[in-house]
């Protein structure tokens, strides 16, 4: 066991200003094999990664690489004794060629042969199975492949220890796929992959071993087939198993008929076609449907946030005009975007400015909220929604997603919304998080607010909708509730088949 | 005290460290080399009024048009992430224009006066959202668009008066210019001090600072909450406008003539660099309006302590360059990065010890 020790990191300890980052943390990576790196967000594992990657330098510790104790001091340390990282953005250039953006800044002379790299950039292409052509741009390829192409970038750098922070995180079922032959693939040939992700089942489909952080601290290497998700989920947010199903006690959804909220007739917009749509007081539902089926752009069309084109809608039975954002936040709508990043935090604004900016828009520009009122709102809402911030005054963008998002839910709900669109609120964050935004968006309902619930995990939906709305090639090909609310039924109308369902 | 240090290199004054150390070493420098240099005196003009004089009222009275500018780019670079570079030269149009109907008065009274500046105000925040409008409803580069203004700018203000460069003789534009008999504050110093009031009021009964921001730091977010963000940009845009005039006004009333050639003539660099010294990130976002104005009175500091050096003029521009570089290099986020490591390893220096001790 020790000679196939690719990787070993011991006693790592790492201190940012009042908070304790990492203590004490051990980290064993072995010759060929996919390693799942597991925690909440805020357990650390961002900062372990980073440190093994040069970008932060550890307090005290050490980090051994096939028997010689390593000294990383930055990136390109990390790069020259064999570390690669493939981050869960893109970090790579759209516009310059697939060959290019492979052997961009290690050019072995100053004279660029293109002809030369450009074959063998085909030849490793090709070795690993990558769709795409080495002359093709790599903006135009898929986002699974241009990952691949930065994995295939890494793997040429003659890396012996690949770490993927959250690849899969903008990519389909089918892209997954992809992406896990070509980790198996490498696996076989003796890399060690560090693999960071939020997808449970991922984990239980391609990792051999499992370490868990938690608060900065390791909880335990586990191999992956001894190890049950529910317990893995118990260790990452270290919460006994029978709270976990205390989301049972909602099960009980309440299905009974109230007045119609919302009601849109053959809305559409510039990314929406026309769809018809009602919510009811007090009711979840969810929309849901492959990456691409619209989903987003449905909801994104209730809110005004893209052109709206035509339909008609009704709040409360009367005719209404929402055409942009300010018109829906008038009539009690709340939208929380997709890309939390892109359309949601404004990353410089303190935590406070964060949560005031929707309910201080809709109080108009001559009606500014006064800093103590606000700093009383930021107060309330960061103790109600435990939001883990230094202080209300911290830019929002140094918080951790699932923070972040939080302080956006917080933003919304500060509004006191008649009806909230939650446009995947649990994306990238960690499992205790997500448990309590499900938990929120029942208590919501309960107290009257209709609620849209979009996720990406079908289990997620059936935990918390009473209805939900299934989408195909940007049409709505069903309605499921009650009984035939379940996981087999909603991928069978999701996989196609049926026609509308009657109810 | 330990608490107050922590603030100063932590928040607290933040993006102002960098102008507050310039204007600090600029005063050191100068009472090193001359302790009289910042003397003032308070004596009589040749009006017979009782007025103040002496370096640091002439540095602090000569910034006051840059100063006012800076405040009003200050809104612009944060919320369209560009700066306006025709800020001279639409000043000069202000100018031209406050002259014209002065000069279109038989006799100039308080009423003339006031009439004249808010044409002239008028003027400016029509020139204004042109730009603005240019920049946020055909998303042209700021400073693409404004070169429209600082191109044909002069021009324009040439034509407003026919060509001819006219006098305004009254003691009311004597005194904006520099005196109010009995107050021995020069007139533009006030003027610059009411402006940030008046900043400061509008900041404080209005959202304009949170949705400039929000704008500028994320334009599509702020969308989704609801801002319009192109009223946003235009109104940072009209109220530049209004500094323009103020600023205008100021200029004519010093000279007590309007030269459409001179008036604030490369202003619109030394206002670019007033709110970059300030702190503020040039590629939009938060901002700090003091930041700018002390960003100008180091820019005139620096200037009139050059002069006071014996530098000619034409060496003056070089000299200023470098320590401009000093001061934009010193400020920029890889300086500071470094800084903050230090200043964190110094920190961590005494828990270490104490460790060590137990």
């Amino acid at each position: 066991m020790q000679e196939n020790c690719l990787l070993k990191m011991r006693n790592i300890n790492k201190l940012f200003p009042g908070v304790k980052a990492l203590s004490n943390v051990d980290f064993t990576l072995r010759k060929g094999e996919i390693h799942a790196l597991m925690g909440e967000n805020g357990a650390g594992k961002s900062t372990l990664i980073k440190i093994l990657t040069g970008v932060y330098q550890m307090d005290d510790g050490e980090i051994i690489i096939s028997g010689n104790s390593a000294n990383i001091r930055s990136p390109q340390d990390a790069q020259n004794i064999g570390i690669s990282t493939v981050y869960q953005e893109i970090t790579l250039c759209p516009n310059l060629t697939v060959a290019e953006n492979m052997f961009i800044g290690r050019e072995e002379s100053f004279i660029v042969r293109h002809r030369y790299y450009e074959k063998r950039a085909e030849k490793i292409l090709n070795d690993l199975g990558i769709p795409a052509r080495s002359t093709q741009q790599l903006g135009s390829c898929s986002l699974a492949v241009q990952q691949m192409v930065a994995i295939a970038r890494a793997v040429d750098m003659k890396c012996k220890v690949l770490i993927l922070d959250e690849p899969t995180s903008s990519l389909d079922d089918n892209e997954v796929n992809m992406l896990f032959s070509l980790m198996r693939d490498l696996k076989s040939q003796g890399v060690g992959i560090i693999f960071v992700t939020h997808f449970l089942e991922q984990v239980y489909e391609v990792c051999d071993r499992i370490t868990v952080l938690r608060n900065g601290e390791l909880v335990g290497e586990y191999l992956t087939e001894e190890l049950p998700q529910v317990e893995l989920v118990a260790k990452m947010i270290g919460k006994e198993l029978d709270e976990l199903s205390s989301l049972g006690e909602f099960e009980e959804k309440q299905t009974a008929e109230s007045e119609v909220f919302y009601e849109a007739k053959s809305l559409s917009s510039s990314d929406a076609l026309p769809f018809d749509f009602e919510i009811h007081k007090g009711e979840v539902n969810g929309f849901t449907g492959l990456l691409g089926s619209g989903r987003s752009e449905s909801v994104r069309a209730i809110f005004g946030a893209d052109k709206v084109n035509g339909g008609t809608v009704k709040i409360k039975g009367e005719d209404v005009k929402i055409t942009k954002p300010i018109d829906a936040m008038k009539h009690g709508i709340g939208y929380l975007a997709e890309d939390r990043k892109r359309d949601g935090i404004i990353a410089d604004l303190s935590v406070r400015e964060n949560i005031i900016l929707a309910l201080q828009v809709m109080k108009g520009f001559f009606k500014p909220i006064s800093r103590s009122e606000a700093e009383a709102f930021a107060d309330e809402y960061i103790k109600v929604l435990n939001i883990k911030t230094a202080s209300r005054e911290t830019p929002i963008g140094s918080l951790s997603g699932g923070n972040q998002q939080k302080v956006i839910l917080a933003r919304w709900l500060l509004t006191h919304p008649d009806y909230l669109i939650l446009d995947e609120p649990t994306r990238g964050i960690d499992v205790g998080t997500k448990l309590e935004i499900q938990k929120l968006v029942l208590k919501l309902a309960e107290d009257g607010v209709s609620v849209t619930f979009i996720s990406s995990e079908v289990e997620e939906m059936l935990r918390t909708c009473s209805r939900l709305i299934v989408m195909r090639d940007r049409h709505i090909v069903g309605e499921l509730k009650g009984k035939d609310l379940n996981q087999a039924q909603v991928m069978k109308t999701i996989a196609g088949g049926e026609s509308k369902n009657e109810g | 005290m330990k608490d107050n240090f922590k603030k100063i290199f932590k928040g607290g004054l933040g993006q102002l460290t960098i102008p507050i150390i310039a204007i600090c070493l600029l005063v050191i420098f100068n009472l090193i080399r001359d302790p009289a240099f910042f003397s003032i005196a308070l004596s009589h003009n040749n009006e017979g009024n009782l007025v103040l004089s002496g370096n640091l009222i002439s540095i602090i009275n000569g910034a006051s048009e840059l100063a006012i500018l800076a405040m009003g780019m200050t809104l612009v670079t944060a919320a369209c992430g560009g700066q306006d570079i025709s800020v001279g030269a639409a000043a000069a149009i202000a100018g031209s224009a406050f002259v014209k109907i002065l000069k279109s008065s038989p006799n100039i009274n308080g009423v003339t006066v006031i009439a004249a500046f808010l044409f002239a105000c008028v003027v400016a925040m029509i020139f204004g959202s042109f730009n603005g409008t240019l920049v946020s409803v055909f998303k042209i580069q700021p400073m693409i668009a404004t070169l429209i203004l600082y191109t044909c700018g002069r021009s324009i203000a040439y034509w407003i008066n026919g060509g001819a460069t006219p006098t305004v003789d009254s003691p009311i534009i004597n005194a904006i210019g520099s005196f109010i008999p009995g107050i021995p504050i020069p007139t533009p110093i006030l003027i610059v001090v009411l402006v940030a009031i008046v900043f400061k009021l509008v900041f404080h009964f209005t959202s304009l600072e949170l949705f400039t921001q929000s704008v500028g730091i994320n334009g599509s977010a702020a969308r989704l909450n609801g801002i319009n963000s192109t009223f946003i940009k235009l109104l940072s845009f009209i109220i530049l406008g209004v500094c323009v005039a103020i600023a205008g006004t100021i200029g004519v009333s010093r000279l007590g003539l309007i030269n459409h050639e001179t008036l604030l003539l490369d202003v619109e660099m030394d206002t670019i660099l007033a709110v970059a010294i300030g702190g503020n990130n040039l590629g939009g976002g938060k901002f700090k309006i003091s930041g700018s104005i002390i960003g100008a009175y180091v820019i005139q500091m620096l200037t009139i302590t050059l002069y006071a050096m014996k530098v000619s003029s034409t060496d003056v521009k070089a000299y200023k360059a470098v320590v401009i570089i000093l001061l934009v290099v010193i400020g920029s986020p890889v300086i500071k990065a470094k800084f903050s490591k230090l200043m964190n390893n110094i920190k961590n220096r005494k828990p270490a010890v104490a460790k060590g001790a137990e």
